[in-house]
Order: C-alpha cells, then sequence, then structure tokens
C-alpha cells in the first residue's frame, strides 16, 4: 500500500516533468528551462543556497498553522456547541471572512514591524477562518446519537470533547489543514516579498528579479518539496490518529 | 422496582408521550410495542432520563429519578457505539470515565466479551463487525457497568431472523443470570411475546392496552402452541385498533 503511493508520488512527478519538458521545447525560450538544467542545478544548491530559505518558510508556515488551529478549533467548537454564541459569532465571521486580508499586509508591518510577526499574523488571519467554520460545521453534524450514547454511560462534559466530539471532527479538521496549507504558501510567498532576505518566496522573486529562471525554477521545485513533506506529514496524522475511517467493513468476520 | 407516573413529553407543541403510567417489579420485563412514530423511542430516552419530562416521574427503588442513573443501561437504535474507538475501548470507555484503574478495566472488559463470544474482535473497529458482533458489542458496553436495569430502543430491528433470536435467548440469559430488570421498545410482535413479562401497545404517545404474559422465561417458548397463540392475541388486539 505505502509502496503504491510512493509509486503514484514517481509517476506524477515523471507526468509534470514529461508536460515541463514538451512546454520547454515549445516555447523554446530561456523563460522555461528545461527540467534536467533545473534538476542538477536543485540538488546543487539545496543544502547551501536552498535549505535555509525553506528552514525560514516552514518556521512560519508551521508556526502561523499551529497558532491558527489553536485559535479556530477552539473557536469553531465553542460556536459549534453554543446555539447563543453561534448567533452573535458566526455573522461576524461571515462580514470578516470574504475580506481580501492580504491587503492589510502594510498596516499589519506598521504595527507588528517587519519581522516573522507580520508575516505570521498575516497568515494566521487568512486561514483561521477556514478552521473556525469548518470546525463549527463538522461540530454541528455529530450525529446526536452520539452525544445520547455517551450521556447514558455517564460521560461528563469536558470528557465529551474528548472522547466524542475531537475525534469524530478531526478527519475534517485534517481536511481543513491541508486546504489551510495550501494557503498558506501562497499567501506567504507574497508576505516574503516584503522587508525579508530569508523565504523561498524571497529567493524566487530575487531570481526572477536577478533573471536566472534556472535558480526560479529550482525554489518552486522546492516549494513543491516542500508542500510535498507537509502533506505527507498531515498523511501520516491522519493514519496514526484516524485509523478508523480506512477500516474496510468486512461484515462480520464470522457472522453471528 | 421501577413506578412511572402521568408521563408527558411534548416537542415543539405536539405531546410525542402523554400520560404513561406502569410498574415493573425488580427483575421483571417490559416489552413496549407500537408502530413507528408513536413515541416509543421517545419514552426510553425519558426513562433513562436522556430527555426530561414536562410532567410525571419515574421512581427507580422508591428515588426520583432527575439525572442520569448509574445503574441503568442503554441500547440505542443504531447500537450508540463510536466509530473511532475499538471495541476495546468502546466497552472500556464507561470505566474509564469513572476512572478505575487500568489492570481493572483490562480485567472487567475482556471477562465481559468473553461471555459474550466477541474476544477476538476486541481490536476491531464497529465498521468491521457484522450487526449482530456490533449489537453483541453495544450489550456489553451496557453490562460492564452491572446495571440493574436495562434499556432497549429496537436494538435488534436490522438484524436477520437468526441473529434476532440469538440475541433475544442472550437477552433472557443475561436477565436470568443476574436478575436484571429491562424495557425493550419494540415493533416486532413476536419478539414482544418472547421477551416480554409485561407487554404494553403503544398508540400516538400512550398505552392504549397491557397484558402480561405467563410464558415468559421459557428458551423454547417459540415452538410452543401458547406463543402462537399469545401472538395471535397481540396481533388481534393491535390491528383491531388499527396499529399496524
Amino acid at each position: 500500500m505505502i509502496k503504491g503511493k510512493k509509486l503514484n508520488i514517481i509517476k506524477g512527478a515523471l507526468f509534470i516533468t514529461i508536460i515541463w519538458y514538451f512546454i520547454h521545447l515549445l516555447i523554446s525560450s530561456n523563460i522555461i528551462p528545461d527540467p534536467f538544467t533545473v534538476f542538477l542545478n536543485f540538488f546543487e544548491i539545496l543544502i547551501p543556497v536552498l535549505l535555509p530559505h525553506l528552514a525560514m518558510s516552514l518556521y512560519r508556515i508551521l508556526t502561523a498553522v499551529v497558532l491558527a488551529l489553536i485559535i479556530g478549533v477552539s473557536l469553531g467548537l465553542l460556536i459549534g456547541r453554543n446555539e447563543r454564541v453561534d448567533q452573535y459569532i458566526s455573522p461576524i465571521i461571515y462580514l470578516l471572512y470574504p475580506i481580501p486580508k492580504i491587503a492589510f499586509l502594510p498596516i499589519i508591518m506598521l504595527l507588528l514591524g517587519l519581522g516573522n510577526r507580520s508575516k505570521i499574523v498575516l497568515i494566521i488571519i487568512i486561514v483561521v477562518f477556514q478552521i473556525i467554520v469548518t470546525t463549527r460545521d463538522s461540530v454541528k453534524n455529530v450525529d446526536p446519537e452520539y452525544f445520547y450514547s455517551a450521556q447514558s454511560i455517564g460521560i461528563s462534559s469536558l470528557q465529551t470533547y474528548q472522547h466524542i466530539i475531537i475525534p469524530a471532527i478531526l478527519p475534517q479538521i485534517l481536511t481543513a489543514l491541508r486546504i489551510t496549507v495550501g494557503t498558506s504558501i501562497a499567501v506567504l510567498f507574497y508576505a516574503e516579498n516584503f522587508a525579508t532576505q530569508y523565504g523561498i518566496g524571497y529567493y524566487i522573486m530575487n531570481s526572477w528579479i536577478m533573471v536566472n529562471y534556472v535558480d526560479m525554477f529550482s525554489g518552486i521545485l522546492a516549494v513543491s518539496f516542500l508542500g510535498l513533506l507537509i502533506f505527507k506529514s498531515i498523511d501520516i496524522i491522519e493514519i496514526r490518529f484516524c485509523l478508523w475511517i480506512n477500516v474496510k467493513n468486512t461484515k462480520g468476520v464470522n457472522n453471528q | 422496582m421501577i413506578k412511572v407516573e402521568n408521563l408527558f413529553f411534548s416537542y415543539q407543541c405536539k405531546d410525542v408521550v402523554k400520560n404513561i403510567n406502569f410498574t415493573i417489579r425488580e427483575g421483571e420485563s417490559l416489552a413496549i410495542i407500537g408502530p413507528s412514530g408513536c413515541g416509543k423511542t421517545t419514552l426510553v430516552y425519558l426513562l433513562a432520563n436522556l430527555l426530561t419530562p414536562n410532567q410525571g416521574q419515574i421512581k427507580i427503588n422508591n428515588s426520583i429519578i432527575d439525572n442520569i442513573r448509574k445503574k441503568t443501561g442503554v441500547i440505542l437504535q443504531n447500537y450508540g457505539l463510536f466509530p473511532w474507538k475499538t471495541v476495546y475501548d468502546n466497552v472500556s470507555l464507561g470505566l474509564e470515565v469513572r476512572h478505575f484503574n487500568k489492570k481493572k478495566i483490562k480485567e472487567k472488559v475482556l471477562e465481559v466479551l468473553n461471555r459474550l463470544n466477541i474476544e477476538e474482535y476486541k481490536d476491531n473497529y464497529p465498521a468491521e463487525l457484522s450487526g449482530g458482533q456490533r449489537q453483541r458489542v453495544a450489550v456489553a458496553r451496557s453490562l460492564i457497568l452491572k446495571p440493574d436495569l436495562l434499556l432497549m430502543d429496537e436494538p435488534f430491528s436490522a438484524l436477520d431472523a437468526i441473529t434476532r433470536e440469538e440475541m433475544q435467548n442472550l437477552i433472557l440469559h443475561i436477565h436470568k443470570d443476574n436478575n436484571l430488570s429491562f424495557i425493550i421498545v419494540t415493533h416486532n410482535i413476536d419478539e414482544a411475546v418472547f421477551l416480554g413479562q409485561n407487554i404494553a401497545i403503544m398508540k400516538e404517545g400512550t398505552f392504549i392496552d397491557q397484558l402480561d404474559n405467563p410464558y415468559f422465561g421459557d428458551f423454547k417458548l417459540r415452538e410452543k402452541e401458547e406463543f402462537f397463540k399469545l401472538c395471535k392475541n397481540l396481533r388481534t388486539m393491535m390491528s383491531g385498533d388499527d396499529l399496524l
């Protein structure tokens, strides 16, 4: 199974490389360098050049996503379990969610400085809404029979969160996390163009300005691997903590 | 002893349960039979205190029930098992939240799983089991808390005929072994006659008739003429009122 998945990644990578190569032949310009030159350059600069940029981006993404998860899941649980709070908070969320928050970056920078803090906060305020809404809706969709069942065996309200709500909504939270990570990388790419000299977004844009397309594509390749690493980590968390969603209904190993 | 007096429950201005009165002595059983939507499930939820009545009271051993009772076991229609927990974890949960130590929990869980012949599935998730096996897990989860009253809401309705009879026999065995009082809600006439020491017919939220079952407790009852006579009698009582 895992071997099959590894093979799928290789097949996917091969497919993208072929398409990339054909576009390179078609365009016939150094704007799209050939993939093999990029691969060679990528491995050459990976440790000395790319790794510090990747590490900084990973730090910003992880910090932002973890904080957004803590804030978003807590708020989502509160709204999802409490009708009255939902009545007051949900309209506020609906009003704030569609605002293009990226436009606030200059204000955030003025308030929080030019360093990491402003970039991390920007990612948080963009992705936290996805997490709040997913958590709230997942909590509301938990089958009421589970709550009755839990009550009937004497589970307290606090234990209900531990034994019922969190495990029931975890698969949806992980789905929200995947979407969030994609959004975070895109936001970070933008945010890293300002007031920084480290971060993969900065590296790609800087290579573009220097008209070094091989380096630019090496940076893009690094972003792709960074995404793959994070998505695979989420898959591992899912396998570890949501084993039940993948079990097969064998319907009676021994039908009695 | 369970004594229910003048029980009323309404939902969205509609009386779902009205004027329910009955008494069950310790170690007795009651089967409540009626068509879908007659308020049977609501009645079970009221007896378990998962819902609060608008009027009336439920007394168990002379205490008025106004909270979830530790010694009342409940088996819900869809088993109420948590799909994210293994069989072992589903069964042990009631003890875990009561802060039993791990060693004691393991001992008790394995004992009850063994008694219900599902020990080999302890590491499986509910989705991996058949309906009958899931039902046994639901029974195990209730039994581990050593209840003196078991409430069951159409527990065997999703099972095939053979498995259903096996489960009915199992409940009867448990009842006899533990002097367990139980109330079962069903829409199956055979089941009501086999498992009901008292049988109540429910229609539009209230009991319209009740009868005693002198043959209750006989494992061979299904093969006897009295069983068919009682089923026929019950069917007549129900169809006379245009219930089914």
